[in-house]
C-alpha cells in the first residue's frame, strides 16, 4: 500500500436502507491514521454510513473503497463495533469467553480456539487494560469496563481500520471523557484509522482529526474548524443553524434550540 | 434397585435425558430464553394428546409439535419472546387443547399424569432407543452448530455483521431445543420441563463463568440431579418428578446464596 493513499474513499455513492435513500452522493477520502467522529442527528445515517464500510449496505450508485480495495472484500481489515442492542447485564459468561466467542468466528463446529487465535484473545484482552477482569462475568463488570470488551472485541485479528457505533450512548460522562482518551491511544499506538460515531461533538473535540457530519442525505468532511460552522450545517441541516463557541465547547443551536440536546430527547 | 430392569431402563433414560437438556438448556439460558423451554413442553402436551387422540404414538405427536413449535418461536424472533401475554394465551390454549383431546380419547386421567408429570419407570426398552437415537441427533447438531450458537448468543449485533444469519441460528437452535423438550418429557412431564433444562444451567452458570466450566457443570448437574432423583423416588416411594424439581431448586437455591 502507498503512503498516502485514503484509507477510506466514497466516490459518488448513494446508500439506501430499506428502500430510501439516506445519504446521496458521497463523496470523499478518509487519509490513513484519522480519528473521524461521525456526527449529526438521530436518523441521518449513521449506522448506514458504518455499514456500507463493511459491505453489508451495498451503494446504489458509485463506489466505496476501503484500503484501496472494495468495500466488503476485505473484511479482516476492519474492526466493527456495532451498538448492543441488549444490555449485557444478564451474561453470565466471563469477559475472557465473552472476547473468545467473537475470536472464535461463524463457522461450523465447536467453539475451540486455534492457538493463535488463543494468543490474539490475550493481546487484544492486554490491549484494552482488561485482563484483570476478563476473568468475571461480563453481568458484574461495569459499564466501562464492558465498552472494553467489546472494543477488546473489534481489536480481534489486528484489523487496519476501526468503526465504533456511537461507543459513548451508555456512558456517564465521566467514562465517556476516560473512554475517548483511551480510544485515541490505542488508535495512536497501532497507528490505525477511526471512524467513531457520536451523538455529541464536545466529548470528542480533545481528539477530532476530522468530522464527518451527515444531514439531510448530505455529508461533510472537514476539520471541526471548516465543518462545525452556521453555513455548512445550515445547508446539511436544510436550515438556519447558528453555531456558537463557548469557553472552548460549541454549541450547534438551531431556532433557539440545541440540536444535539434535542437529539437526546428523541432518544 | 439395580436388578430391575424397570429400574435400569429408568436410570439410562433419566442419564439421556439429563445430558440432552443440560447440554440445549446452557445455551437456552445464556441467550435468556428459558421461557421458550417451559413453552414448548406446554405446546408439546397439546402434540402428544392431538396424537394419542389419532392413533399415533405420543411421542412422535410431542415432537413433531416441540420441534415445529420451537422453529416457529425462532422464525418470530424477539418480537414474540416480548409478548408475554400472547406467549401465556398460547400456552393456556395448548394445555386446554391437550385435556380436550385427551376427554375424547378415554378420559384417562394416568395418561394425563404421566404426560403432565413425566413416567421415568414406565420406560421400555423401545422407548429408550428412541430416546437415545434423537439425543445423540440432538447433541450432534448442537455440537456442529455451538459455534455459531455462542457467538450469535452472546455478540448478536458483531456475528450478524460477520455473516451469520441470526434467525437461523434460531430456528435451529429452538428446534433442538424441542426434541430436547420432547426427551425432557419422558422423565420429568411436560409441567416441569424447566427443572432439568433451566434449573441445572442456570446453578451452573452462576458457579462458573467460563464456557467450558459453566457447560460441564450444567450437564454434571443435571444429570446427578435426574439420576439421584431416580434413586430417590426407588427408596421413598414418592414421585420422581418431585425428587428432580426439589433438587434442581435446591442447587439453584444454594447457587444464589453463595
Amino acid at each position: 500500500m502507498m503512503a498516502g493513499e485514503a484509507a477510506l474513499r466514497f466516490s459518488g455513492a448513494d446508500l439506501s436502507l430499506g428502500g430510501r435513500v439516506v445519504l446521496r452522493d458521497l463523496d470523499f477520502a478518509i487519509p490513513q491514521g484519522a480519528f473521524v467522529g461521525v456526527l449529526g442527528p438521530n436518523g441521518a445515517g449513521k449506522t448506514t454510513l458504518l455499514r456500507s464500510v463493511l459491505g453489508l449496505v451495498k451503494p446504489q450508485a458509485g463506489s466505496i473503497e476501503v484500503l484501496g480495495y472494495q468495500a466488503g472484500d476485505r473484511r479482516a481489515l476492519i474492526g466493527y463495533m456495532p451498538q448492543t442492542r441488549a444490555p449485557l447485564s444478564d451474561l453470565k459468561l466471563s469477559g475472557h469467553d465473552f472476547v473468545a466467542a467473537a475470536a472464535c468466528g461463524g463457522g461450523w463446529g465447536l467453539p475451540v480456539l486455534s492457538r493463535l487465535q488463543r494468543g490474539d484473545v490475550e493481546r487484544v484482552l492486554d490491549m484494552v487494560d482488561a485482563a484483570a477482569y476478563a476473568h468475571r462475568p461480563v453481568a458484574t463488570l461495569s459499564g466501562g469496563e464492558r465498552q472494553r470488551l467489546l472494543l477488546a472485541q473489534a481489536l480481534l485479528g489486528s484489523p487496519n481500520m476501526l468503526l465504533l457505533d456511537e461507543p459513548l450512548s451508555s456512558l456517564d460522562p465521566h467514562h465517556q471523557a476516560a473512554t475517548i482518551g483511551f480510544l485515541r491511544d490505542v488508535q495512536q499506538r497501532l497507528g490505525i484509522t477511526v471512524l467513531f460515531s457520536a451523538h455529541e461533538l464536545n466529548p470528542l473535540l480533545p481528539v477530532l482529526d476530522q468530522v464527518l457530519y451527515l444531514g439531510s442525505g448530505h455529508a461533510a468532511l472537514g476539520s471541526v474548524e471548516e465543518v462545525i460552522t452556521a453555513p455548512v450545517l445550515s445547508r446539511l441541516y436544510g436550515a438556519p443553524i447558528e453555531v456558537l463557541h463557548v469557553q472552548g465547547r460549541i454549541f450547534v443551536m438551531a431556532g433557539g434550540h440545541e440540536v444535539e440536546r434535542d437529539a437526546h430527547v428523541h432518544l | 434397585m439395580f436388578t430391575y430392569d424397570f429400574m435400569q431402563n429408568a436410570f439410562a433414560a433419566a442419564l439421556i435425558v439429563a445430558v440432552v437438556s443440560g447440554a440445549a438448556g446452557y445455551f437456552l439460558v445464556l441467550r435468556g430464553q428459558s421461557f421458550a423451554g417451559h413453552a414448548l413442553g406446554h405446546v408439546g402436551f397439546a402434540g402428544a394428546t392431538g396424537a394419542i387422540l389419532l392413533g399415533a404414538s405420543p411421542f412422535w405427536g410431542l415432537i413433531a409439535v416441540t420441534t415445529l413449535g420451537g422453529a416457529l418461536m425462532g422464525f418470530a424472533g424477539e418480537n414474540l419472546a416480548e409478548r408475554d401475554v400472547a406467549i401465556g394465551m398460547v400456552l393456556s390454549l395448548a394445555l386446554g387443547l391437550g385435556l380436550l383431546f385427551l376427554n375424547f380419547f378415554t378420559g384417562s386421567s394416568i395418561q394425563a399424569t404421566s404426560l403432565l408429570f413425566g413416567n421415568v419407570l414406565g420406560v421400555d426398552a423401545a422407548t429408550l432407543w428412541r430416546m437415545a437415537w434423537a439425543g445423540v441427533l440432538t447433541l450432534a447438531a448442537l455440537a456442529a452448530m455451538s459455534r455459531k450458537l455462542l457467538f450469535a448468543s452472546v455478540r448478536p449485533e458483531l456475528a450478524e455483521a460477520k455473516g451469520i444469519d441470526l434467525r437461523l441460528i434460531s430456528m435451529l437452535f429452538l428446534a433442538l431445543v424441542g426434541v430436547a423438550v420432547a426427551e425432557a418429557v419422558q422423565v420429568v412431564g411436560v409441567l416441569l420441563v424447566f427443572t432439568l433444562m433451566v434449573g441445572p444451567a442456570a446453578t451452573a452458570q452462576r458457579l462458573s463463568p467460563t464456557l467450558v466450566g459453566g457447560f460441564c457443570l450444567t450437564v454434571g448437574l443435571a444429570a446427578g440431579q435426574a439420576l439421584a432423583g431416580v434413586a430417590l423416588a426407588y427408596l421413598t416411594d414418592w414421585p420422581t418428578s418431585f425428587w428432580i424439581s426439589a433438587l434442581s431448586a435446591g442447587c439453584y437455591l444454594a447457587a444464589q446464596a453463595k
